[in-house]
């Protein structure tokens, strides 16, 4: 087994890891750091529910491995919130317009709108819901999901 | 709905904010695979590569050698523990189900033995170390295989898992059909489907001593987990705690544990660790249970006018190779008809067993009777000339016409499709769209209409035993805060907000104050889980029952400290007031801390506490009606169908959350719309799945669905709180809806074949005149020694009389194994030359009887008026001191039974 040194920031704290060359970013970032929020679903880049950020990126972590992130900076949904609780306004406006329902899909939904507004970005409905193309949920037929780009490209829903 | 004793604020009918989706926004929700327990162990499993045949050898030493595996289990390692399969309704498996396969592979994907090691990685490092050796056998693979094919299973005497009906049609019926001014067949062709939720299985077994186990597991219902499994484990359920906080999706494949978990379970018990087994995508898309794949020949009979005369229906589905529970859905054909005008129906009813994956449920799984019936009417509308909406109109039960009580008994009172689809028409201009669709074929462009009513039973309870109430078990804390324990269970559903709504409106506290806690089994229980668009109606009713019984408790308890009549007290906001004396106003937290803290300050015969429990039972069945509008257009070219618009009309009683409920009805039709355009699981030639992949079985994605339009009617039903089941429509009422669109949408190139799912590549041969499935040739067994015939069900004449006669006289104890449990009984039979008498004799009654006796064979036939009127027709053979054979029991199918000479 090759092993490696990995230093990355998830959700601005450091980790320091001797991992496998085949470990997943998914994986990595799930059992070796705890953040279970990323949700593996297909593991084969086609569900989306594992997006997370990757040095201002969304990104699928079931396709990169853990090494390819050495030196990276990571947001995972469990990043987004304030330190006080107050909800990032992705999240705010999924919750605001009902947009999930089993929620296992979500944080994928969440990490890609929160990628593509990043920094006072405002981009066009089309633009947002083009990338939400990319993720499946199976529960809520996206009804309150195009609600959710749309509030946030601001257009009244 | 009872007017609310509280005058408090309403929380029933508000779009408040779930309280799920603090935690599932923030990623702290808990998934089974967010569950990890000190020393927990990871297992891979060695599947079957081919679809049938024998196992000569397996080879797990490479495996056992690899650093990080801990052990390799076959069959044989684990066959000394109890794992008795039984069905959803806890009856016998019909075939012999073994967690790990014993000897012979059944399908592609047949669990063959499992690895545990230190992390999945290396378990499927040491999965590819298994050498097993196979005996390659042909495969039954599809339903036309299994008709012309011996029996997959050695203990099945045919491919036939399951049989409802009639095998020969009534002669009245047929004189009907024949008869009839207009008489339509119409054969719909339904695929295989994937549930996929977007959470796989999975399950972390923990053995806490031998004699106890926890258990994590994505599921259902953590309460009928525990009771599955401690019957099948022969563990009492008590020793059983089943955990599922939060589920990612199930739509039916996780009503109970099957292979897997159970051979992950059993791993755990043997070794005596903590294992996880989470399935992976591939898996789940090979070796999952799946649903659907059905076919069906509706012939319906008109009228001059175009009114409804007889109807028979043939249906069959393809139940692979172990079916959680063997199935002809007679569900299909109780509810086909109980919302039109039909006067006579008859049917008959088959599952098939194969060598493919086995069936389980999907949302709605009698939804084949809503897409035959609904595209049905619209071939006959085409054919007889008439418009889709008023054929619809001249057959339809509304609400004048009602009661009203089906052929097949279903009784109805209270539906309303014709009222939603009046309702539906009243908010789409169906002239401006025909004179639309008009002027569009003269540009090339193709506009279709497509129009569908339903009803559908939801919150069934009482009729079948497994199918429990639902219980609510409330606590005012000292605190004044509320705490719930409801048997209720979300994979999504919102139950911890619906039931919230509830209980804060009934009770007079605010929505924030209220916690309901669910998705564990030592919390509550009894109940079958989210099956059958249940938790809304039964749940919800539990939640008002003993939300009533606790605002009670509170005013008698108001009332005594106050010193006021408890007619004059109200709860408000978790405020006590009393009528006229805004000064005597009290904080529920004070009275609550009384009720616990102060017994001397309490009535007499006061149960000190502010608790009260309820389990309700409702009305055997509620039905929800609804009639739903699309609009498509199809692109002639490249075969592409575009929805343009989608607008439902629905009747689902009292609304607890209008989001929720659109919610559901919203991801009902998603799926519908992968049904009908993109979902496809099919097997090749081999048995081999042709999609493994999310590239392959294509799931709707968000450009594939439209923004759907909904219209609430709220005809409160009969169950406490009105409330009428939504979490299947749309899955139910979407496909024909659909279909019939793009049917409208092509009609110049004739009558649209419905097989399904109608991909471009099929509308493209069907526009070009090319036949949209190229015949295949069944699969037929060479007539071998070594191969018996395929043996038909036998009619209870036709036994052979044997050559040696045993005598049948005397009294027999014998069990009748139906597909809900086995019925015991005895029997008495007494012969004279050919002719039979006897009686049999139960807890329900004894009834006499006269027949034939030929040989050693006795059959009979008997009227019984419970559950419904219905012929049995017994037809036994006598072996000494052993009898067997077969009871047909009309529409319930035909059951074996066995018996001793007592």
């Amino acid at each position: 087994m090759s092993e490696h040194r990995i230093n990355v920031e998830v959700n601005g704290r450091q980790q320091h890891a001797t991992i496998e060359g085949r470990l997943t970013l998914g994986d990595f970032l799930r059992v070796n750091c705890g953040y279970t929020g990323v949700h593996l679903g297909c593991e084969h880049g086609v569900c989306g529910a594992c997006t997370v950020i990757v040095d201002g990126k969304a990104v699928r972590s079931c396709l990169m491995l853990a090494v390819q992130a050495d030196g990276a900076k990571i947001t995972t949904v469990e990043g987004l919130a304030s330190p006080d609780g107050a909800l990032h306004p992705v999240q705010q406006a999924m919750r605001d317009e009902h947009a999930l329902q089993c929620g296992f899909c979500t944080p994928g939904v969440v990490m890609t709108l929160a990628a593509l507004t990043q920094d006072g970005a405002r981009p066009s409905s089309e633009t947002l819901l083009d990338a939400m193309s990319g993720h499946i949920c199976r529960c809520t037929g996206y009804q309150g999901i195009r609600r959710a780009a749309r509030k946030l490209a601001g257009e009244n829903s | 709905m009872s007017a609310p004793g509280t005058g408090a604020a309403r929380y029933i009918g508000q779009r408040v904010p779930r309280k799920e989706d603090a935690r599932l926004l923030t990623g702290r929700g808990q998934f089974v695979d967010d569950v990890a327990v000190p020393g927990m162990l990871h297992i891979a499993f060695a599947r079957s590569p081919i679809a049938r045949g024998r196992i000569v050898s397996i080879d797990t030493s490479a495996a056992r050698d690899l650093p990080g595996v801990h052990a390799v289990f076959t069959y044989e390692d684990i066959k000394d523990q109890q794992a008795d399969f039984l069905s959803f309704y806890l009856a016998p498996i019909e075939v012999r189900v073994t967690p790990l396969a014993d000897g012979r592979v059944a399908h592609v994907g047949d669990p063959v033995a499992l690895v545990v090691a230190q992390d999945r990685y290396v378990a499927e490092d040491a999965v590819s170390l298994i050498e097993v050796a196979y005996e390659e056998e042909d495969p039954v693979v599809t339903l036309d295989d299994a008709r012309n094919n011996p029996s997959i299973h050695p203990d099945a005497e045919s491919n036939i898992a399951a049989d409802m009906g009639d095998e020969d049609i009534d002669d009245n019926l047929q004189a009907l059909l024949d008869n009839a001014p207009h008489l339509i067949t119409h054969k719909v062709i339904h695929q295989r489907i994937s549930q996929s939720p977007m959470e796989t299985r999975g399950v972390v077994a923990v053995p806490e001593g031998p004699e106890e186990l926890t258990v994590y597991i994505t599921c259902q219902s953590p309460h009928a987990v525990a009771r599955w499994l401690s019957l099948v484990l022969g563990m009492p359920q008590g020793s059983i705690r089943v955990i599922a906080k939060d589920v990612g999706g199930s739509f039916g494949l996780k009503n109970h544990p099957w292979r897997e978990e159970t051979s992950a379970i059993l791993a755990a018990r043997k070794l005596g660790r903590p294992i996880k087994w989470i399935e992976d995508r591939l898996e789940n898309l090979t070796a999952a249970n799946q649903a659907r794949e059905q076919e069906m020949t509706l012939r319906v009979a008109f009228d001059a006018e175009a009114k409804l005369v007889a109807s028979h229906g043939d249906y069959s589905v393809n139940n692979g190779a172990y079916p959680l529970g063997a199935d002809a859905n007679i569900a299909v054909h109780m509810f086909i008809w109980p919302a039109y005008k039909m006067p006579a129906y008859s049917f008959l009813s088959r599952g098939w067993y194969t060598n493919t994956i086995g069936l389980a449920a999907y949302r709605g799984p009698w939804a084949m009777e809503s897409l035959a019936r609904e595209t049905a009417l619209d071939a006959a509308a085409r054919k007889i000339g008439v418009d889709p909406i008023e054929i619809r109109r001249r057959n339809l039960i509304s609400l004048k016409d009602q009661p009203a009580t089906s052929g097949l008994g279903v009784y109805v009172d209270d539906i309303t499709p014709a009222e939603c689809l009046e309702k539906l028409l009243q908010n789409f201009d169906v002239a401006a769209f025909r004179a639309e669709q008009a002027a569009a074929r003269k540009e090339g462009r193709y506009l279709g209409l497509g129009i569908a009513t339903y009803i559908e039973p939801t919150g069934a309870a009482g009729s079948i035993s497994v199918m429990t109430g639902e219980l609510a078990q409330l606590r005012i804390e000292p605190t004044g805060k509320v705490t719930a324990m409801m048997s209720t269970h979300s994979q999504g559903h919102g139950t911890q907000t619906t039931m919230a709504q509830v209980i804060a409106d009934r009770l007079g506290v605010p929505y924030d104050d209220v916690t309901v806690f669910e998705g564990d089994s030592s919390r509550g229980g009894y109940t079958p889980g989210a099956a059958g668009s249940r938790q809304g109606v039964i749940g919800g009713g539990a939640a008002i029952k003993a939300s009533e019984l606790l605002a009670d408790k509170v005013k008698r308890l108001a009332a005594h400290l106050l010193n006021a009549n408890t007619e004059s007290i109200r709860i408000e906001a978790g405020m006590v007031h009393v009528e006229g004396a805004p000064e005597m106003s009290r904080t529920l937290r004070s009275i609550a801390e009384t009720a616990y803290g102060e017994p001397d300050k309490l009535p007499q015969d006061f149960e000190a506490g502010l608790e009260a429990q309820y389990r309700y039972t409702p009305p055997p069945v509620t039905f929800t009606s609804a009639a739903h509008a699309c609009v498509v257009e199809v692109d002639i070219d490249t075969g592409f169908v575009k929805i343009q618009r989608w607008i439902s009309s629905e009747d689902c009683g009292t609304v607890i959350h209008p989001a929720v409920v659109e919610g559901q009805i919203a991801g009902g039709l998603a799926q519908a719309i992968g049904t009908v355009l993109l979902e496809e699981m099919s097997f090749d030639d081999r048995g081999n799945p042709t999609a493994a992949t999310y590239k392959d079985y294509m799931l709707p994605a968000i450009s594939d669905v439209p923004t759907f339009e909904f219209l609430h009617a709220n005809t409160p039903s009969k169950s406490v709180g009105g409330i009428r089941g939504v979490g299947e429509g749309g899955a139910i009422i979407g496909p024909p809806t659909l279909v019939n669109a793009i049917a409208d949408a092509l009609s110049q190139f004739g009558e649209l074949p419905v097989d399904l799912p109608l991909t471009p590549s099929k509308l493209l041969d069907f526009i070009e005149g090319r036949p949209v499935r190229k015949p295949k040739e069944a699969k037929r067994a060479p007539p071998t020694p070594a191969s018996p015939p395929p043996s038909a069900p036998q009619p209870a004449a036709a036994a052979a009389p044997s050559a040696t006669a045993v005598s049948a006289d005397g009294d027999w104890a014998m069990t009748i194994h139906s597909q809900m449990g086995a019925q015991e009984m005895k029997a008495r039979f007494s012969t004279e030359g050919g002719r039979l008498t006897g009686k049999l004799m139960s807890d329900q009654g004894d009834q006499e009887f006269e027949g034939r006796a030929a040989g050693d064979t006795v059959a009979w036939e008997m009227k019984v008026t419970k559950p419904v009127s219905l012929t049995l027709k017994y037809d036994l053979k006598i072996e000494g001191d052993k009898l067997s054979g077969k009871v047909k029991m009309g529409i319930f199918g035909t059951s074996k039974v066995t018996g001793e000479r007592l």
